[in-house]
């Protein structure tokens, strides 16, 4: 598995630049609503088009403007799993999973309405099914059809606590199976959870890509302390190694070029040990 | 009977062209990337101008003296005046109603249902027939109904274009005109009469179907 991409799309408010690679692994894009993960997700499915760059996937080039190739998204084996599922809603469970199914399509029923646990539900339509139910169809379909990487749009965000709580715990057992996936979102958790490899995006621009530990246990950027739950302080120099941490009203020894400082603890209280703190640079 | 047979006849005719172009017409626009308004208010403009300027146009564009009536009348082909041009007539004002109900179904229809399908490697073709269609089913059946009464009640355009030809042009909403004109009101009263009940009843057959669709 391995899914390169290096694009760019001028977007309303920002331009979207990012590359990155994945391997036989669960990549994150993590960052705030708006900041063009969706965008992204949608340019490797072929929804979108960037307006340059290049995306390949196992060596088969999805896109690339120097060749003026553009794949339609039929043709990209993508499987892209919707933030609201989009289940065809004038066919039941057992007509979405086979509708795309590729080779034998009894079989592959058979086998995704087990693996779903989706007994007694084959001739339901889309609206007689809870959230949980419709997502399970939903991966089930994906699973069915010829797709070689899939893309995860927040995909528990239509979700309550419980449930995603359960389906997240499935998720992680088809993915270790599965190979590579993307997945989109904006929730820290999901992210520690489910995720191997991170890529912090902001205002269309990756800001950190690391391992997911390193991106929790050691956050590197501003972005990625926020993201990741810190809170964070302003620096103001004062002598050379001397820092004022403005809104925290704090001295602290910091490194020279540091900007901010940034902690994991639910309030910055008057002591503040060394080795929990996280000094910025941007 | 012979003006509410031809009425029928002309208005079915007129309604199976329609449901063909309507629903092709709103296929092609939603998928326009550019120039979506102007071709939407040139499919449109049948219904905004008056009937008659309608019928008008037609008869310019069909008539003798236009290049393409002379072009039809090389293999002997003369709609003017003819039943031809009283469904000519139909299609061209209740094509607007057909092609808007459908656009505005198609456009109901949640884009990322037609992108997931297209991720999944369903061609336009089958994402058309099996997706497309079976989710604007209402809608589309609202446009037939729209077209179809739409045809029947036709008078300015029909009248311009086709003429008032007993037995051959004669429609009910004409036949209703000459009849008030040659003072014969019992007349005019049995066709208007027939003419509201056939739409109603058409209306609310359909509306019961759609009602006990959902």
């Amino acid at each position: 598995m391995d899914l390169r991409v290096s694009i760019k799309k001028k977007l309303r408010d920002f331009t979207l630049e990012v590359a990155f690679r994945v391997r036989d692994e669960v990549f994150a894009l993590f960052g705030a609503s708006g900041c063009g993960k969706s965008i992204t997700l949608k340019c490797i499915a072929g929804i979108e088009t960037p307006d340059c760059g290049s995306i390949t996937l196992n060596g088969r080039t999805l896109y690339d403007s120097d060749k003026n190739i553009n794949l339609p998204p039929q043709a990209r084996r993508v499987g892209y799993l919707f933030q609201n599922y989009a289940l065809f809603p004038n066919m039941t469970v057992a007509q979405n999973i086979t509708f795309a199914a590729t080779g034998d399509k009894l079989s592959k029923l058979k086998q995704n309405i087990e693996r779903f646990q989706l007994h007694g539900l084959e001739n339901a339509y889309p609206n007689q099914l809870s959230g949980g139910q419709c997502q399970r169809v939903a991966l089930a379909r994906v699973l069915a059809s010829h797709a070689e990487f899939l893309l995860l749009d927040e995909p528990f965000s239509a979700l309550d606590s419980y449930l995603k709580w359960q389906l997240e715990l499935e998720l992680v057992q088809i993915l270790k199976h599965y190979g590579g996936a993307i997945l989109v979102t904006h929730d820290r958790g999901e992210v520690f959870r489910l995720s191997d490899k991170v890529a912090v995006l902001h205002d269309g621009l990756i800001s950190t890509v690391d391992s997911t530990q390193e991106l929790f246990l050691n956050p590197k950027t501003l972005q990625a302390a926020i993201l990741t739950g810190c809170k964070v302080s302003r620096l103001r120099k004062i002598a050379d190694n001397q820092f004022l941490a403005v809104d925290w009203d704090t001295i602290l020894t910091a490194p020279p070029d540091s900007k901010f400082v940034a902690i994991r603890a639910p309030l910055p209280s008057r002591q503040l040990f060394d080795d929990q703190l996280f000094f910025l640079r941007d | 009977m012979q003006p509410l047979i031809i009425t029928i006849k002309t208005a079915a005719v007129a309604t199976v062209i329609t449901f063909f172009i309507g629903i092709a017409l709103a296929y092609f626009v939603c998928k326009l990337k550019r120039g979506k308004s102007i071709a939407d208010a040139i499919i449109m403009l049948p219904m905004v101008l008056p009937p008659t300027v309608v019928g008008f146009f037609l008869l310019l564009i069909f008539g003798k003296r236009s290049a393409f009536g002379q072009f039809l009348l090389q293999f002997d082909i003369s709609f003017v005046f003819t039943w031809k041009a009283a469904v000519i007539a139909a299609v061209v004002v209740s094509l607007p109603l057909m092609y808007r109900t459908t656009r505005g179904a198609f456009e109901l229809i949640d884009p990322n249902i037609i992108n997931a399908a297209k991720t999944l490697g369903i061609s336009d073709w089958r994402i058309f027939w099996h997706i497309l269609i079976p989710n604007a089913k209402s809608g589309i059946l609202a446009g037939v109904v729209l077209s179809f009464t739409r045809a029947m009640g036709e008078f300015g355009a029909t009248i311009m274009f086709a003429g008032n030809v007993p037995n051959q042009t004669q429609t009910l909403s004409t036949a209703i005109y000459a009849a008030v004109q040659a003072n014969d009101f019992d007349l005019a009263t049995k066709w208007a009469t027939l003419l509201a009940a056939l739409s109603l009843i058409f209306i609310a057959a359909i509306n019961y179907r759609l009602a006990s669709n959902r």
